[in-house]
């Protein structure tokens, strides 16, 4: 009960910052709140850590033998979703060579790595024996999806960090490392886009081998898919959400137009999703078990209809487009609606299967909590120091006023 | 503490097997291995070991579980097996492979759980690391030390049978039947459980023996037994068998499995990968390099990486 009403508080304050620092109104402060929150989340969770890795998951988890999968795993697959902004940012600039999107790239690109990087620590502590990790690279068992998963991880996160390494070799000064990189941007960046595609819809191909535990709802062949659109829409979300932030933050500048094309392209992603997901609920006939239970059906709407449907109406308004906070308002359901698919999938469309035996425990919260925030932190430092965003003087940055 | 006895001893295990499969098994050997959906060896359905388990003949007096515990080795607390727990239902864990409980209140039958030893295992399909693996002969066996404790394996499985071990911090293994494998079978010993049971509850066989068996008893009492012999088609095959005088979803067997081999429901969309691979590398590349061309001037600000 204190552990949640500790995290709680600690989501409260943030919670409270972003809001204010998204209307353009910083409270006093406000960086030394923000710095007493995540502190203190973090010397909890180094104490939750310490029992994790001496007296096991049994006491410092919900998960039993009958939920073998928690909250991590739901978390873990969210975070693989919500860096699909990098290889979709990478694909338009490098492979489409829509070019108008170049100065985006950079923190898109950063922010899929510092995402990989959840997954990977997120990986770390959710495996019983990670100093075992190493082993699907060295012991192949090729009809494993989670061999293809272990893989893609590894490869992704290098690609992504060569894609991101030229804004630090610049910061130190190896202009001729940069202009290599730059020679093979193509190869690397396609290489990076066809590992992104296996891994985002290998992580809906892990549910295809329990048809029979999974909600009808939900338990579907096309999982791959719907795992890969839904990615592509939230990358996009990602992008626009965080392009926002960063700029009200960290007082960058912004092309707002840049915002309007994304949403909109979002906009069409998200319809064909959700058209996706309600002619392939039809095709199965699997509406009568709507309400069976009646509160997966509510979670079925909310992840659908707020999460997909909803935004992507509003994203195709020119009057919503047109108002950068408006945009990242309908985009940041389409945040919340696939990280709820994601813990849907992995967790509550199987409690009818499992019985309702899991909740997470508190501290199983504040591990995911304390390495988002630790990404978070990553990330500003990263953008104070290396040059991520293009300088306020080039001619693509203009437009969107800064405050605070 | 005793664990899991995988550990130190894969080569015995490996000689053994081998000496086995000469006797035994010869044929599966010599086969010419058609294209298959197991991620390891296939096994020839109708030679593999197999229990079949005679639910009516069961007294429910718990023998085979202190067998298990004395064939493995195993840890968990003796007195949770004697005749007065018999009320008190018992949950298999890492270090409790298989458990009898009576099942349904006005049945009064009791029903042993472990392992199944899918023909097709679906947790031998989904370990990243081959550390669950099919013998030849059929058991799936555990190697504790390629785990990697993702427990895929716990999630995959349709009869929810592996077992993790909660509260090891840093070396926790997966607990699931061996079917007494390395330390019996391939010695040529019945399974530590079947030698145990007192009543014929459990018989120890070749598949196919054990089905005709099976069959042959339900025919031969159709007033007694149902019509099912549950392992026979169940998610493609089980090792394990069983017949009932009580429909078998009154005791707690799971309904609605598919008859299908669950690895092929994954192996369908993995096996697509490295087309897909080859289809969307040629694409990207043929795309990014005409674009590039088309877009490229000299005046165009530099690519980054
Ligand atoms: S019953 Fe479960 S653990 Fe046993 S072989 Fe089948 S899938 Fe594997
Ligand atoms: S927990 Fe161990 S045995 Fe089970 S799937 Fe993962 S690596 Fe394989």
């Amino acid at each position: 009960m204190i552990g949640w009403l500790f995290l709680t508080a600690v989501a409260g304050v943030l919670g409270w910052l972003a809001v204010s620092y998204g209307l353009g109104r910083p409270p006093r402060h406000g960086l030394s709140w923000a710095a007493g929150a995540t502190g203190a989340l973090w010397a909890v969770t180094a104490v939750v850590l310490a029992i994790r890795f001496t007296r096991g998951m049994g006491v410092m988890t919900h998960m039993t033998d009958v939920n073998p999968w928690g909250i991590w795993v739901g978390f873990l697959q969210a975070g693989v979703a919500l860096s699909g902004g990098g290889f979709v940012m990478a694909a338009t600039v490098h492979i489409f060579h829509i070019k108008r999107f170049e100065p985006i790239l950079r923190p898109v690109v950063l922010l899929a790595f510092l995402g990989y990087v959840f997954v990977a620590l997120t990986l770390f502590i959710e495996v019983g024996r990670p100093y075992n990790l190493w082993h699907p690279l060295a012991m192949w068992q090729h009809h494993s999806i989670m061999f293809e998963v272990a893989w893609c991880v590894t490869l992704y996160l290098t690609v992504l960090a060569v894609e991101f390494s030229p804004a630090v070799l610049e910061r130190l000064g190896y202009g001729r490392a940069v202009e290599a990189l730059h020679r093979a941007a193509i190869p690397i960046v396609i290489l990076g886009v066809i590992l992104s595609t296996l891994h985002q819809s290998s992580m809906g191909t892990m549910f295809l081998i329990v048809p029979q535990k999974i909600h009808p709802l939900w338990s579907s062949t096309l999982l791959p898919v719907f795992f890969l659109v839904s990615s592509v829409a939230v990358g996009l979300c990602v992008t626009v959400v965080a392009s926002f932030y960063a700029a009200r933050i960290f007082g960058k500048t912004l092309d707002r137009w840049l915002l309007a094309d994304l949403a909109r392209a979002a906009s069409m992603v998200l319809f064909l999703y959700a058209a996706l997901r309600l002619v392939d609920v039809s095709a199965r006939n699997a509406w009568g078990r709507f309400t069976d239970p009646g509160w997966l059906g509510g979670v079925f709407l909310l992840e659908v209809g707020g999460g997909a449907l909803l935004p992507a109406f509003l994203l195709s308004r020119r009057a919503v487009r047109d108002r950068p906070r408006w945009t990242v308002a309908a985009c940041l359901p389409v945040l919340a609606g696939v990280v709820l698919n994601r813990l849907t999938v992995s967790w509550l469309a199987m409690v009818p299967y499992t019985g309702p035996g899991y909740f997470p425990h508190w501290m199983e919260v504040s591990v995911s909590f304390a390495l988002l925030t630790g990404v978070a932190v990553v990330f500003g430092v990263a953008v104070r120091t290396l040059p991520v965003y293009p300088a306020a003087d080039s001619p693509s940055a203009t437009i969107l006023p800064v405050r605070g | 503490m005793v664990r899991v006895p995988a550990r130190g001893q894969e080569m015995t295990f490996e000689v053994s097997r081998r000496s086995l499969l000469k006797g035994m098994v010869g044929a599966v050997a010599a086969a010419g291995l058609p294209h298959s959906t197991r991620a390891e060896g296939p096994v020839v359905k109708s030679d593999v070991f197999s229990v079949l388990v005679d639910i009516p003949r069961c007294i429910g007096c718990r023998a085979c579980m202190r067998g298990c515990q004395r064939a493995n080795d195993l840890d968990a607390p003796q007195d949770l097996m004697d005749m007065e727990h018999l009320e008190s239902r018992l949950e298999p864990t890492h270090n409790l492979w298989t458990v009898v409980n009576r099942e349904g209140v006005e049945t009064r039958r009791h029903v042993k759980r472990q392992c199944m030893h899918c023909l097709e295992p679906a947790c031998v399909s989904v370990c990243p690391v081959a550390a669950l693996h099919q013998t030849e002969a059929g058991p799936v066996l555990y190697r504790e030390s390629r785990c990697i404790g993702c427990r895929y394996c716990m999630v995959a499985c349709p009869f929810d049978v592996p077992r993790f071990e909660w509260n090891n911090g840093l070396t926790p293994v997966i607990g699931k039947c061996q079917f007494c494998a390395s330390q019996r079978l391939f010695k040529g010993l019945p399974p530590g459980c079947v030698e145990a049971c007192p009543t014929g509850a459990l018989k120890f066989g070749r598949r196919d023996e054990m089905l005709f068996e099976a069959k042959a008893r339900v025919h031969a009492r159709p007033d007694v037994y149902v019509p099912h012999v549950f392992g026979e088609e169940e998610v493609g095959g089980t090792s394990w068998l069983y017949i009932s005088d009580v429909p078998f979803e009154k005791l707690g067997f799971k309904k609605n499995l598919p008859k299908r081999p669950l690895p092929s429901l994954t192996w369908d969309v993995v096996s697509w990968i490295p087309g897909i691979v080859a289809v969307l590398g040629s694409l990207f590349g043929l795309l990014a390099f005409n674009l590039s061309r088309k877009t490229h001037s000299p005046s165009a600000p530099k690519d980054e990486a």
